[in-house]
């Protein structure tokens, strides 16, 4: 499975303030372990919101407006595209990100991705019988080792 | 824990217990009690982190559980002497030898410990079959009946597998190590090859199979990704990863609405995965940077970047993928590369150079049953206005393939055959 | 001038998944674009609700706030990474890409080089 997994910004980020030394160091080291196992598939970081734009259309009305943005807490700040074999595993390596701020909480948004063709394709029953093989599957871990 | 314990735990488990078992393996030096003392750590992972959350460090907390439960077998006697005295020595709080620790200190044991399990569990002393299911038991991290599910094989067949080849390796007395000097290059050949196996095997799957074997490429490719990092030097093995990643980068335009195959010159290819051709360019890149050209997976990653470069199946370069065929065919011939060559002959040099050599192989044992073969041959034949054999030959194609909608197909093209417009 | 752009379809005019009309012209248009060297890769998103979460850090613990399984918005949508030559052309494509897509939004970050 494939997996957008977005750091949401913040006041520092969105400031353009670079993080320390060790926080810098911190997250070099966690892509090394990500490249490591497997897992990195891309990854990038985002200027702020100021070098970008958004674009609406609704109906009729179409509005181009430029950054900076003020809803921090909807914009982000980076980005990586994993590839893990469950959401849970996503979550886990989440788990393991130091911290890509000095100061504030930091959210990350998981995404499953799918790729741009398979918009409307039929996925869901397929999904949910991956759901159920999974779990089938996790019940034999506990099988398998209980003595 | 907030989201399902056993999920989140089985995750924590797929990022963690190769290094475990491998870290385990140096110290008991026998792969199948490591393996048997990870799986108690798990067990006490799963009576436990439900409870207290996952810990900060799971991997420092498996081997600490580990090693518990391997120090409790001791007093119990249940193993062997002579394991017994080296590993009452290993857990020894802070002994070891001096030649180690000082090896530990520099580089990354743990990284050095992975490489050795890759190499031990693909040791030729075992048959093909008992090193993938080692590898991706040991390895991957996979369940016995995911195994199973993956190979068609029922799951005591992959139990029993498993158990005897870790007896194997016990018996042989297979040291847990990296080979180094002339044995390297064999051993890691052996390695990359149970690598693409499973990989191939994913490959072939068709929709509708069990979602573990499609899911065998994604493991594959975690397998040769990690190996990449492991020996960043071997040329070979980013060679197998640029190979697996194009191949990869196909699959969604593999297969048609009604489960059936689709040519790789008949593949929507706006379905292509454009971040993994990327990847496996790049890959290819390393590959050749580091002079390693001319192996046989990194080949057969240029024939696949060949057709990844192609905007649409009239740009290909059918020249250099003659070329590369060519020389594929110089270090590892068999009957399917010479096809894939004439293949490509035929597109570069006109259908008579592909049908002579396509012609060649019609003796060939091993392509007896291969409905690609008069598939081939067919389709050259009709492009030089022989269409009665052409005829004959989708016809011959017809009643070799297995898959009912290929077998439609190809009647469909025995009716069409003409000759060619000039 | 490379771009990360976020899609987020207008939730009362252009809710769910695309018709198969739909999903064609969007095929196209990421093929035209990847032909122009635009478009490098991207992806729609499942719903947060099965196939997602937010994860947020709290002093060196990481809490799941949303998703999976939880009560959350069906947000569709997708990203994609991009190639142009200035920012003009990003907004340029975004808006082609919205007449393709319908109704919603195009949130497009410059990617740090």
């Amino acid at each position: 499975m494939r997996f957008c997994v977005m750091v949401r910004a913040t006041k520092d980020s969105e400031s353009g303030q670079m993080p320390s030394e060790k926080l810098l160091g911190d997250m070099v080291r966690f892509n090394e372990e990500l490249v490591k196992a497997g897992v990195m598939l891309a990854g990038e970081g985002l200027k702020p919101s100021s070098a970008g734009a958004r674009v609406k259309f609704s109906g009729d009305t179409r509005t181009v407006v430029d950054g900076p943005f003020a809803e921090t807490k909807e914009l982000i700040a980076g980005f990586w595209l994993w590839q893990c074999k469950s959401l849970e595993e996503a979550i886990e390596w989440v788990r393991r990100c130091p911290r890509p701020f000095e100061h504030g909480d930091c959210e990350i948004e998981i995404r499953q991705v799918f790729e741009a063709e398979d918009f409307g394709a039929e996925f869901t029953p397929e999904l949910r019988e991956q759901e159920e093989r999974q779990r089938a599957c996790l019940a034999d871990i506990g099988k398998q080792t209980a003595h | 824990m907030t989201t399902d314990a056993h999920r989140t735990i089985a995750a924590v488990w797929r990022i963690e217990s190769a290094k475990l078992i491998a870290s385990l393996a140096r110290l008991v030096r026998d792969v199948g009690i490591a393996e048997e003392l990870a799986q108690d750590a798990l067990v006490a992972a799963i009576e436990q982190w439900p409870r207290s959350g996952v810990p900060d460090n799971p991997g420092a907390w498996l081997m600490a559980a580990a090693k518990h439960r391997a120090i409790d077998r001791l007093r119990r006697d249940e193993l062997a002497e002579r394991k017994h005295s080296e590993l009452a020595r290993e857990l020894d709080a802070g002994h070891e030898s001096a030649t180690e620790a000082a090896a530990e200190a520099l580089g990354d044991p743990i990284g050095d410990d992975l490489l050795r399990l890759m190499f031990t569990a693909c040791h030729p002393v075992l048959s093909r079959e008992a090193r993938i299911a080692l590898t991706l038991r040991l390895l991957g991290g996979l369940t016995t009946d995911e195994i199973a599910r993956a190979f068609l094989v029922p799951e005591p067949t992959i139990a029993q597998r498993i158990v005897r080849a870790k007896r194997t390796l016990a018996d042989a007395e297979v040291p847990f190590e990296v080979p180094r000097g002339a044995a390297l290059a064999e051993r890691l050949a052996s390695v990359l090859e149970a690598i693409y196996l499973i990989f191939n095997e994913g490959y072939t799957a068709t929709a509708g199979e069990d979602w573990m074997r499609p899911q065998l490429c994604e493991e594959a490719l975690r397998l040769g990704r990690i190996l990449a990092g492991l020996m960043p030097a071997e040329p070979e093995v980013h060679g197998l990863v640029a190979l697996m990643e194009l191949q990869a980068s196909r699959a969604n335009a593999r297969l048609g609405p009604l489960g059936e195959p689709i040519l790789l010159l008949d593949q929507n290819r706006a379905r292509w995965d454009r971040l993994l051709i990327r990847r496996g360019l790049a890959a290819l890149e390393r590959a050749r940077a580091l002079g390693g050209a001319h192996g046989r997976y990194t080949l057969q990653a240029a024939i696949a970047a060949c057709h990844a470069r192609a905007a649409t199946a009239d740009d290909t370069d059918w020249a250099e993928i003659a070329a590369l065929y060519r020389e594929l065919a110089g270090i590892a011939p068999s009957p399917v590369v010479e096809l894939n060559r004439a293949v490509a002959v035929g597109m570069a040099f006109g259908p008579a150079a592909g049908l002579a050599l396509a012609d060649a192989l019609v003796a060939e044992p091993a392509l007896k049953s291969y409905h690609l073969l008069s598939t081939v041959r067919a389709d050259l034949l009709e492009k030089l206005g022989r269409i009665d054999e052409a005829r004959a030959e989708y016809e011959r194609a017809a009643a070799l393939t297995r898959n009912g909608r290929e077998r439609e197909l190809l009647l469909a093209r025995a009716a069409r055959a003409q000759t060619p417009a000039r | 001038m490379k771009y990360f752009s976020i899609y987020i379809p207008d939730q009362s005019t252009n809710p769910g998944r695309p018709s198969p009309e739909k999903e064609e012209r969007m095929n196209k248009f990421v093929a035209e674009a990847l032909a122009r060297g635009e478009f490098i890769s991207g992806g729609g998103f499942l719903s947060i609700k099965e196939h997602g979460a937010v994860v947020r850090r709290v002093n060196g613990n990481a809490i799941v706030i949303d998703g999976p399984y939880a009560e959350s918005k069906e947000l569709l949508g997708g990203f994609a990474m991009l190639e142009y030559a200035s920012r003009e052309a990003a907004i340029e494509g975004a808006k082609r890409f919205l007449d393709v897509a319908g109704d919603g939004e195009c949130v497009t970050y410059r990617i740090m080089e």
